[in-house]
């Protein structure tokens, strides 16, 4: 135990020294060393969520690979600096800071759980540092830091409860693993559900890589509800599924609307398992879209060409690609300057489709629902048809916040 | 309707029960017999379930589930016995650096299941004549885990026969009793030892294979059970069969009835308080009156 204590003791030592380092400089003047220029990478390439987040980091480096190709970002080469998150929001902390304040990087892109991402919000704020954010979340949050390009609530939550609105569904089951996005979006949920008139047949937390389900079902079996509702994130959802076609409940019989189901996670859980499945997304491999053929063809020809791609993996890959046009805009590196550009830029394509980032630093885009075929794609059986605002804060949980940076 | 929802969840209490006592058996074995701490048991539950996906890699079909069962058992077995060979049997007298070698172990196999397999989890898939199940009074039994309460309860009574009417359990219950003197008649305490490791690595690798019908496999799967299982351990009491089994039997029902009225997360805040009040008033776990009488 001695070892432990004293282990513990080193980390603060050199916590505290880092935090002190700190104050005398801001974290992306080294940047732009010579002829190339640093960014982060750091998703969790181990633990509960590697599930997900590696092929992130992928799509990212896909990015960053065909960008220093074309000749870099303002005459520079990328280099990236690949940290792992391990599914733990303090080790996310920790390598934040150790990449900008050793690694000198002028930028990260990661982060997928809203826990990893709060985490890293003070480091990114105290150093002045940008995070580029790909996934789903659930709002509530509004930092200068932080480029937020996965959906906002009204840009996932909310249009798949209209689509169950639209389909019929009236009495809602709320599942999701606890922590603060799925507290939140259930909140969300909750309010719009009732506001319309309809009931939340019963709500249920698992810890995050929680594996017993029991309970849970039985309470949805009692309940009785029309759809439900299930943001679990990470491997939770194998066991999730498993158990539920183990009580007799498979997504035909019960539907199922998942927000953090992509074709990856469809095909490492087995496509049998979750057939028949929704799930809302602002991207799906399956979009018809010829920039869309070309990213899955880049990221196929170097990752396998049986690689599924999902929508935060769009969201990384796109991010890297704003970044470097938000950084000629601005003409340097600086965060501030970059982070301004950024939500100047207007229109720009990727392989969802023409996006731009809007004066909140979120992503002005469109959603559409998917259900889950045999083969692990997503038949696309809606859309929101119009582009979608970002809105941080929820008008009916979150009355009177606005996000203005 | 709320009445259901009880008979269900004791049903389910039964059914967590089976999975905890399936994850700390081996581990009750091994501590109860050498006060070894195995950090890396957990890691033989995920040995199981990645064997179990090889198995069905192999030979595919609807029994390839019940092939995969013995022979996770003895892959995992192999690796207890490579890992008490190699590490344990040398650090007999410093039982805390087993703790520190045997977490060692763990994040060693962690690591290497993710180079093999890669950190994203493997699909085993529970066989179709596993799929449906019965209702018994409105309650919905899945065949699946009435399947793992079956095993639980067949491993159960195959350690209890081994234990007491087998001449290597003679030599396990003389081993447990008074280690010098069973070494002083001439009982090859060592080998013992080995037996035992093999046996309970061998039980977490069979574990790991019913596991993975209603859980994922991953690198890490093996930390999700590691500390319900230490919990029955340490509740039942040292070394005491009974004692593990109603330990896990009380830990399931108590988690699975606590869900009726809160969270799985709050449910398990309430299990460890529980599991602290309990060995505040009985530190010597549930049934420990057999091995202290003996000690006695």
């Amino acid at each position: 135990m001695a070892f432990q204590s004293s282990k513990i003791l080193a980390l603060a030592v050199s916590g505290l020294a880092l935090a002190l380092a700190s104050c005398s400089g801001g974290g992306a003047d080294g940047a732009a060393k010579g002829d190339g220029v640093a960014v982060g990478v750091l998703q969790s390439l181990t633990g509960t969520m590697a599930i997900s987040e590696i092929t992130v980091k992928n799509a990212e480096m896909l990015a960053i690979d065909e960008i220093n190709a074309a000749g870099g970002v303002l005459g520079k080469k990328i280099t990236a600096l690949v940290e792992d998150g391990a599914s733990d929001p303090s080790t996310f902390a920790q390598k934040a800071s150790k990449l900008i304040e050793d690694g000198g990087v002028a930028t990260v892109f990661g982060g997928w759980t809203s826990a990893s991402r709060k985490a890293m919000l003070p480091v990114f704020e105290r150093t002045g540092n940008l995070l580029w954010y790909p996934v789903q979340f659930e709002g509530n949050e509004c930092s200068p830091n932080i480029m937020y390009s996965g959906a906002q609530p009204n840009q996932q939550a909310l249009p798949a409860l209209e689509w169950a609105v639209k389909q019929g569904y009236k009495s809602y089951f709320l599942v999701g693993s606890d922590y603060v996005y799925p507290r939140t979006a259930n909140l969300i949920l909750k309010k719009h559900i009732e506001k319309g008139g309809m009931a939340v047949a019963g709500e249920a937390y698992v810890p995050l890589g929680g594996t017993d389900f029991s309970g849970v079902i039985a309470k949805i079996q009692s309940a009785k509800p029309a759809i439900v509702i299930n943001t679990l994130n990470g491997d939770s959802n194998v066991a999730f599924f498993k158990q539920m076609q183990a009580a007799g409940l498979s997504p035909k019989t019960l539907p199922v609307m998942s927000f953090s189901i992509g074709e990856q996670e469809a095909q490492a859980m087995g496509a049998a398992l979750v057939e028949g499945s929704y799930a809302t997304w602002n991207y799906f491999q399956s979009l018809a879209l010829p920039d869309n053929a070309r990213f899955i063809e880049a990221y196929r020809k170097k990752f396998g060409a049986d690689a599924a791609i999902t929508d935060p993996m769009v969201h990384g890959y796109l991010n890297v690609w704003a970044w470097k046009a938000a950084a000629e805009k601005a003409g340097g590196f600086d965060p501030e300057a970059v982070r301004k550009a950024a939500a100047a830029l207007g229109g720009f394509d990727t392989p969802m489709g023409k996006v731009s980032f809007a004066p909140n630093q979120s992503l002005v885009q469109k959603a559409y629902v998917g259900k889950l075929k045999g083969d692990g794609q997503f038949e696309i059986i809606a859309d929101s048809g119009a582009d979608i605002a970002p809105e941080p804060y929820d008008p009916l949980a979150f009355p009177g916040k606005t996000c203005k940076l | 309707m709320d009445s259901l929802l009880f008979l269900t969840q004791l049903f389910n209490g039964v059914s967590v029960a089976s999975l905890y006592l399936l994850a700390a058996l081996g581990l009750a074995l091994s501590f109860g017999l050498m006060r070894v701490i195995n950090m890396a048991h957990g890691e033989m539950l995920m040995l199981g379930g990645y064997l179990a996906y090889l198995t069905l890699i192999v030979v595919p079909g609807p029994l390839a589930i019940l092939i995969a069962i013995p022979v996770a058992f003895a892959g995992a077995a192999l690796m207890g016995g490579v890992v008490q060979t190699a590490l344990i049997s040398r650090l007999a007298q410093r039982p805390l650096d087993t703790l520190l070698a045997t977490w060692g172990v763990s994040l060693i196999l962690q690591q290497a299941a993710r180079d093999i397999f890669g950190a994203i989890g493997v699909e085993v898939r529970a066989p179709d004549w596993l799929g449906g199940g019965m209702a018994v009074g409105g309650v919905n039994l899945p065949s699946t885990r009435l399947f793992i309460i079956a095993v639980t309860i067949a491993v159960l009574a195959g350690i209890a026969l081994l234990l007491k009417r087998s001449r290597i359990g003679l030599l396990v219950r003389a081993v447990n009793q008074d280690r010098m003197m069973a070494g002083a008649v001439g009982i090859d305490v060592r080998r013992v030892d080995l037996m035992v490791f093999c046996l309970g690595s061998g039980i977490a690798g069979l574990a790991g294979v019913v596991l993975a019908l209603l859980g994922p496999v991953t690198p890490n799967v093996g930390q999700s059970y590691i500390i319900p299982a230490f919990l029955v351990v340490v509740m039942g009491g040292l070394g005491s069969l009974v004692g593990t089994t109603v330990a896990a039997l009380i830990l399931g029902l108590f988690s699975a009835l606590a869900q009726i009225f809160v969270d799985v997360s709050m449910a398990q805040v309430l299990l460890l308080l529980f599991v602290i009040l309990f060995l505040q008033a009985r530190p010597q776990g549930v049934i420990a009156i057999r091995s202290r009488a003996l000690d006695a």
